[in-house]
């Protein structure tokens, strides 16, 4: 696979540093650190209850880390919060779904179109010319993700109506439309069929390779991890196990072990 | 596809077209008894303001507050002594002005929704409740030191011309009404109300959209008062015409949560249908009991049944159409259309075969 990259990957853009969060008595992440490059698609692996949801929160701004910190562009951040960091540029989408159930799909697409909104309710109400002008440009936008996701037929079907799969997709488009530099997509293949699962990697790479988006994203499929991710780092009771590229990883004592168990 | 860039479609603009010539030309000529603006038009026009403006922080924003009457009174007892001691206002302008003081109150009351949710909120905005009763009660100054309680609401006086008579305060009201739902209406369809549903439906998730969930809220909380202190001031001096705080106790809080959840959770033509509802239901049920049943049932069991009429359509509303009756009309636009067009392609059918 030896093609041309149209976006080269780059600097580090997310740094995180030495993190540990725990919940009561119970740690769930133990100083970690990693970093994702500009323009990869970096992986987040590791058995159930790794820490990979709870490392998505933190750099999110969901939860607060006792301690460690996170950098955006070689910057740290202090008090993170999903605000802050929606406004740097980073975007989002939830293991379990966190749709706006009763929106239409186009409406749930346009919600991330916020930080493209600078009119306030006052120029909404009055539909200032400028109110119009700003809708026809968020319109526009996100009609464009609409048929880049190919889910034009259902755009104004509520989006608490629709299957699982489609539900993922409307969740990568609401993300996509707020034009990040980054997205953390957790688990966004979960209880995808065969084919959904081939579709939803296509997209990933697609906005990877067209819009040169930095992906993370956390996936249970090895084998989906290992064929579209740069670069994986394996998280085990909290702890980073490994990390490098898809081959690297494979080859890694501890990941194996971490995987497939280990004789005592 | 072409995308829609308009805010309204053709369809709005008929509807709106049929509702103006309805309430401006219709109910005008057809309608000349007096009871019928007095008790019911001008009410009617208030409490879907009203309502409108408990959608906004309720259907909208998903925020359960209860104290809609609350802001009401804030709005009517402002206008009162805004008239009374800054007459240079006029009355459009000391309408701005109340519904302003109003959502004042609203932007006080509706800091808790920061911290607290769901039933816990409801308790904490019966405060607002209370509380601007209470200081309305307790200081003489904003009832102009009435030693009676009750102080008349003044004239309604638009650049010099007074509009006295129940038809006139209709104009007033309807004028006012046409305008801030035409405004709440593009509020809802705009990016205002996308944010507000975004918060309501999922508000992680709006948050990492960068919605900010403290300038949402706060902002539904300051616009539903208000509405609610404009149709309070309304509510006082077109249909009241008196001013007492007993007016806006916590009766006209429930009133108004009914109708909002009638009408249909986030919808704005749901506040008229459930405003309709609540008040036209017991002058029906007063006319079955004089016409049907000749008074042979007891006004005091009229209104009984009333009450328990209400309940029941509450709880069938809430399990089998949270949507409320806005919904249902919808289904039932849908449904006449469906068979028009069935009937119609039946008939170009048999024409077809009969040509055959």
């Amino acid at each position: 696979m030896a093609y041309e990259r149209k976006f080269k990957i780059g600097k580090p853009i997310l740094e995180v540093n030495n993190i540990s969060l725990s919940f009561g008595g119970v740690k769930a992440i133990t100083d970690t650190s990693f970093n994702v490059l500009e323009h990869e698609v970096r992986a987040i692996i590791g058995p159930n209850g790794a820490g990979k949801s709870s490392m998505l929160n933190c750099i999110n701004g969901i939860y607060k880390p006792q301690q460690g910190t996170v950098s955006f562009r070689g910057q740290q951040i202090p008090n993170i919060t999903p605000n802050i960091m929606a406004q740097m540029g980073l975007s989002r989408t939830f293991q379990n779904l966190a749709l706006f159930k009763r929106m239409s799909v186009l409406d749930n697409i346009l919600v991330g179109r916020k930080l493209h909104t600078k009119t306030n309710f006052l120029e909404v109400a009055l539909q200032l010319p400028k109110v119009k002008k700003e809708e026809k440009l968020n319109r526009e936008r996100s009609e464009e993700i609409i048929s880049f996701l190919e889910i034009e037929d259902i755009k104004d079907t509520p989006v608490g109506k629709l299957p699982y799969g489609l539900q993922k997709k409307v969740e990568l488009g609401r993300a996509l439309a707020t034009d990040s530099t980054i997205i953390l997509l957790d688990e966004p293949m979960a209880g995808m069929n065969v084919e959904e699962k081939r579709d939803m990697c296509r997209f990933i790479l697609k906005v990877n390779d067209e819009l040169g988006t930095t992906m993370v994203l956390i996936e249970h499929d090895m084998g989906v991890v290992m064929d579209i991710s740069d670069r994986v780092v394996v998280l085990d009771y909290g702890k980073v196990i490994g990390d490098g590229t898809p081959d690297e990883v494979r080859s890694n004592q501890k990941v194996i072990d971490a995987y497939l168990g280990v004789e005592h | 596809m072409k995308p829609v860039f308009m805010t309204y479609t053709k369809k709005d603009l008929i509807n709106l077209a049929v509702c103006m010539v309805l309430s401006v030309l219709v109910i005008p000529t057809f309608i000349t008894t007096e009871y019928w603006y007095t008790s019911i038009l001008i009410p009617w026009l208030c409490l879907a303001l009203a309502t409108i403006g408990q959608q906004i922080v309720m259907g909208y924003t998903g925020q359960l507050a209860l104290g809609a009457a609350g802001f009401m009174a804030a709005g009517a007892f402002a206008m009162f002594n805004l008239i009374l001691r800054v007459p240079d206002l006029g009355f459009v302008g000391s309408l701005i002005v109340s519904g302003l003081i109003a959502a004042a109150f609203g932007i006080l009351f509706g800091l808790p929704s920061l911290k607290v949710r769901g039933i816990y909120l409801m308790v904490a905005t019966l405060a607002s409740q209370f509380f601007i009763i209470w200081m309305i009660d307790k200081f003489g100054w904003f009832k102009n030191y009435d030693s009676s309680g009750i102080i008349t609401a003044q004239d309604i006086v638009i650049l010099g011309k007074p509009f006295t008579t129940p038809l006139a305060m209709y104009f007033v009201c309807l004028a006012v009404t046409t305008v801030l739902t035409l405004l709440a209406m593009n509020m809802a369809r705009g990016s205002t109300g996308r944010n507000w549903m975004a918060v309501r439906d999922m508000d992680i998730a709006a948050e990492s959209m960068g919605v900010s969930l403290l300038r949402t809220k706060v902002q539904a909380f300051a616009i539903s008062a208000f509405y609610c202190g404009v149709a309070g001031a309304l509510f006082a001096f077109c249909y009241l015409k008196s001013l007492e705080p007993v007016a806006f106790d916590i009766k006209l809080s429930f009133k108004i949560l009914f109708m909002c959840i009638l009408g249909g959770l986030g919808t704005i033509n749901g506040a008229f249908i459930g405003a309709a509802f609540i008040l036209l239901f017991p002058v029906l049920l007063n006319a079955i009991g004089n016409n049907v049943f000749h008074g042979a049932i007891d006004a005091t069991i009229i209104s009984s049944i009333e009450q328990v009429i209400f309940g029941g359509l509450m709880i069938i509303f809430m399990i089998y159409e949270p949507l409320g009756m806005a919904k249902l009309w919808e289904n039932l636009k849908v449904s006449i259309k469906s068979k028009l067009s069935s009937a119609g392609t039946k008939s170009l059918k048999s024409s077809a075969q009969k040509s055959e």
